[in-house]
């Protein structure tokens, strides 16, 4: 749809090359802006890694929302994915508390995409709405988390396990930070990659991609797989800063939902790109920071949220439209909307 | 089961038009309620205890209400191929407002400006989604947004008294039914007129099924949006009226509490009614409120762990949702 045909000039090539997320990366940029402003120390090296740091989960949300929503579903279990992967983490150390961090923080990632794996089968053997599908994994693995804890989860996480979270590398970038890029990269890499293609393609028109040789049932599985994995990983990031608690999740599915849908990713599917979803999450995170800073009261942030939210994707539509039907006119035998 | 027959027999009369009886959701999920009922019988009856008591099934009924006149509403939407998740911010907001008002102004006052303020709300979804183009998922999110924040920030605890006549709509009965189960059926009724018999209901299940074709084929499709919208924030404002009378106060978390968003969903699709629009109906969706209350109240007699039923009612949608998109399968309609 986007590529043209004749040589573009350079700031169409920009355009394209920002496509439809070009919408979040203003944002972005006016959110960086009026920080910088704000708060005079904001860009200081170890306050903006820690921006960063406070933003990884989301972000890491964010890029595995992505690959589901791109091949044209909903994930609304990640939040709750989050919760259950602290409160199990802290179980676990209940009852041995000398297991090693890594070994838990790979069971997390296992358990997390287990839970995607059974999300994304039903969702495709099944032909369940994964609206329904993730909704009622939600359900059950809250309902799960809070019966094997009896209503309120205790005990602690060790300081190796929260070092992820909390911790530094070499003395000055967090763990989180890095967590952070390695989980970016791969999400680029895998978008550039051919399953990348393939999901893009199931998202954008499943039955063209079926019938020219994507398996879609698996690539739609395996974003679901891989979604569950990302949530998991946020949620050792989460425990890590945070500690203990059931609220741990709450409300991740919709912010990163928000995120993606920020970053210019059509819900549906088949269009956007996964560096706008996360630029998305930056933009929340950024947003929540800039409120905070500017002593907007914790109750009024969720109205500003909301309105900026709304505007945003408002205005990002609008947008989209107008660009279109520009280039239906220049066409022959377009038709006017 | 008093009002299992209430309700479905016309409309499926007229889905058979197109289907066959039993390929009807509507039909099965009140077939799924009658099994779901007798079998909680049984394993109650099993355990010594007697489900099917006249308190037990009234007290069904009752926790039909708020649930239900949310689903009936979000229908609407639905079928529209919209959705509205803002439900549960508009019920403690609406319960607040009912409150406050009636402490210092007439039952009447109180009511008129809950209606206004959901028939606000829904305008206002509804022109987002049409208007600005933003997807409906966003545009009642970010909505929902709005109203915690208007509610946090106004509101720390419950607030306001509710006169005690107006308490009369969450506790009286005639004979063995409660008033309020009258209020969820003469609202369904009038949903279940108004997508069924109505030119405008017409609209509803064309925008759904084809928007591109409805526009073509002469519907204002963006108006009938916009008025399933604010249909749904009425109905929506009525459950928030009736769970203010039964709280007695104003409370910020009656809406959030319940999650009567994505348990109205829930409803809603259990009961037949296509997430993507254009099928299903108010029927159906009463049918899947009667299965989710009739599953809670055998939970409670067996004294299941409330967090297992958490895990169980998960289950079960997904169970009975996986079910319709068998049987569609293999009658391809």
């Amino acid at each position: 749809m986007t590529t043209a045909t004749a040589t573009p000039a350079p700031h169409k090539r920009l355009a394209r090359m920002l496509g439809t997320g070009a919408p979040v990366y203003a944002l972005l940029a006016a959110l960086l802006i009026v920080l910088a402003v704000t708060d005079i120390g904001f860009y200081e090296p170890d306050r903006f890694l820690a921006f960063v740091k406070r933003a990884a989960p989301l972000v890491i949300l964010a890029a595995g929302q992505y690959l589901v929503i791109v091949c044209g579903e909903f994930d609304l279990s990640v939040g709750a994915i989050v919760t259950a992967g602290v409160v199990a983490a802290a179980e676990v150390y209940g009852s041995y508390p000398d297991a090693p961090w890594l070994l838990v923080a790979a069971g997390l990632l296992l358990a997390g995409a287990l839970a995607g794996l059974v999300s994304g089968l039903i969702t495709t053997r099944l032909r369940v709405p994964s609206f329904i599908t993730t909704l009622g994994m939600m359900l059950i693995l809250e309902g799960a988390v809070f019966y094997w804890t009896g209503g309120s989860p205790h005990g602690q996480l060790p300081q190796d396990f929260r070092q992820l979270g909390r911790g530094t590398a070499m003395g000055w970038l967090p763990w989180a930070v890095l967590a952070c890029l390695v989980a970016g990269a791969v999400a680029v890499l895998l978008m550039r990659s051919d399953f990348g293609r393939t999901l893009i393609a199931t998202g954008d028109n499943e039955r063209a991609a079926a019938l020219a040789g994507v398996r879609v049932h698996r690539a739609r599985v395996i974003a679901f797989v891989l979604s569950g994995a990302a949530a998991a990983l946020a949620a050792v990031l989460v425990g890590g800063f945070s500690g203990v608690s059931a609220q741990a999740g709450r409300g991740y599915e919709f912010e990163a939902i928000t995120a993606v849908v920020l970053g210019g990713v059509v819900l549906g599917g088949g269009r956007g790109s996964v560096v706008a979803a996360m630029a998305g999450a930056f933009s929340l995170q950024a947003l929540f920071t800039l409120l905070n800073l500017r002593g907007v009261s914790g109750a009024l942030e969720s109205t500003v949220q909301g309105v900026i939210v709304i505007a945003a994707v408002g205005i990002g539509a609008a947008d989209f439209s107008r660009l279109r039907r520009r280039r239906r006119t220049h066409s022959p035998g377009g038709t006017p909307s | 089961m008093t009002g299992t027959t209430l309700a479905p027999t016309p409309a499926v009369t007229s889905a058979s038009r197109r289907r066959s009886r039993l390929a009807d959701p509507a039909v099965g999920v009140w077939l799924a309620a009658g099994v779901v009922t007798a079998l909680g019988w049984l394993v109650v009856a099993a355990r010594g205890g007697d489900f099917l008591t006249q308190a037990n099934v009234v007290g069904i009924l009752q926790n039909c209400v708020a649930l239900g006149l949310v689903a009936v509403g979000q229908t609407a939407v639905i079928l529209t191929g919209s959705l509205d998740l803002s439900v549960a911010y508009l019920i403690s907001l609406g319960t607040l407002v009912a409150a406050t008002t009636m402490e210092d102004g007439s039952v009447l006052t109180a009511v008129l400006a809950v209606l206004a303020l959901s028939a606000a709300v829904g305008l206002a979804n509804g022109l987002i989604v049409t208007g600005l183009k933003v997807n409906a998922f966003i545009a009642t999110l970010g909505t929902a947004f709005i109203l915690r924040g208007w509610i946090e920030d106004n509101y720390t605890g419950p607030a306001g008294k509710v006169s005690a006549s107006f308490q009369h709509l969450g506790y009286d009965r005639v004979g063995p039914v409660p008033v309020s189960v009258f209020l969820l059926l003469a609202v369904a009724a009038a949903l279940w007129l108004i997508t069924r018999r109505t030119r405008f209901g017409h609209h509803l299940y064309a925008t759904g099924g084809d928007e591109h074709a409805a526009r073509l084929s002469g519907v204002r499709t963006r108006r009938t949006v916009i008025a399933a919208h604010v249909l749904c924030s009425l109905c929506v404002g009525a459950a928030a009226l009736f769970l203010a009378a039964r709280l007695g106060a104003g409370a910020p978390w009656a809406g959030t509490e319940a999650r009567y968003d994505l348990e109205s969903i829930a409803a809603v699709v259990l009961g037949g009614t296509v997430l993507a629009g254009g099928r299903g109906g108010v029927a159906g969706t009463l049918g899947g409120v009667l299965v989710l209350a009739v599953l809670d109240s055998v939970f409670n007699q067996l004294g299941v762990d409330p967090f297992f039923k958490n895990v169980v009612r998960g289950v079960v949608i997904i169970a009975a949702v996986a079910l319709y998109a068998r049987r569609g399968s293999r009658r391809p309609a």
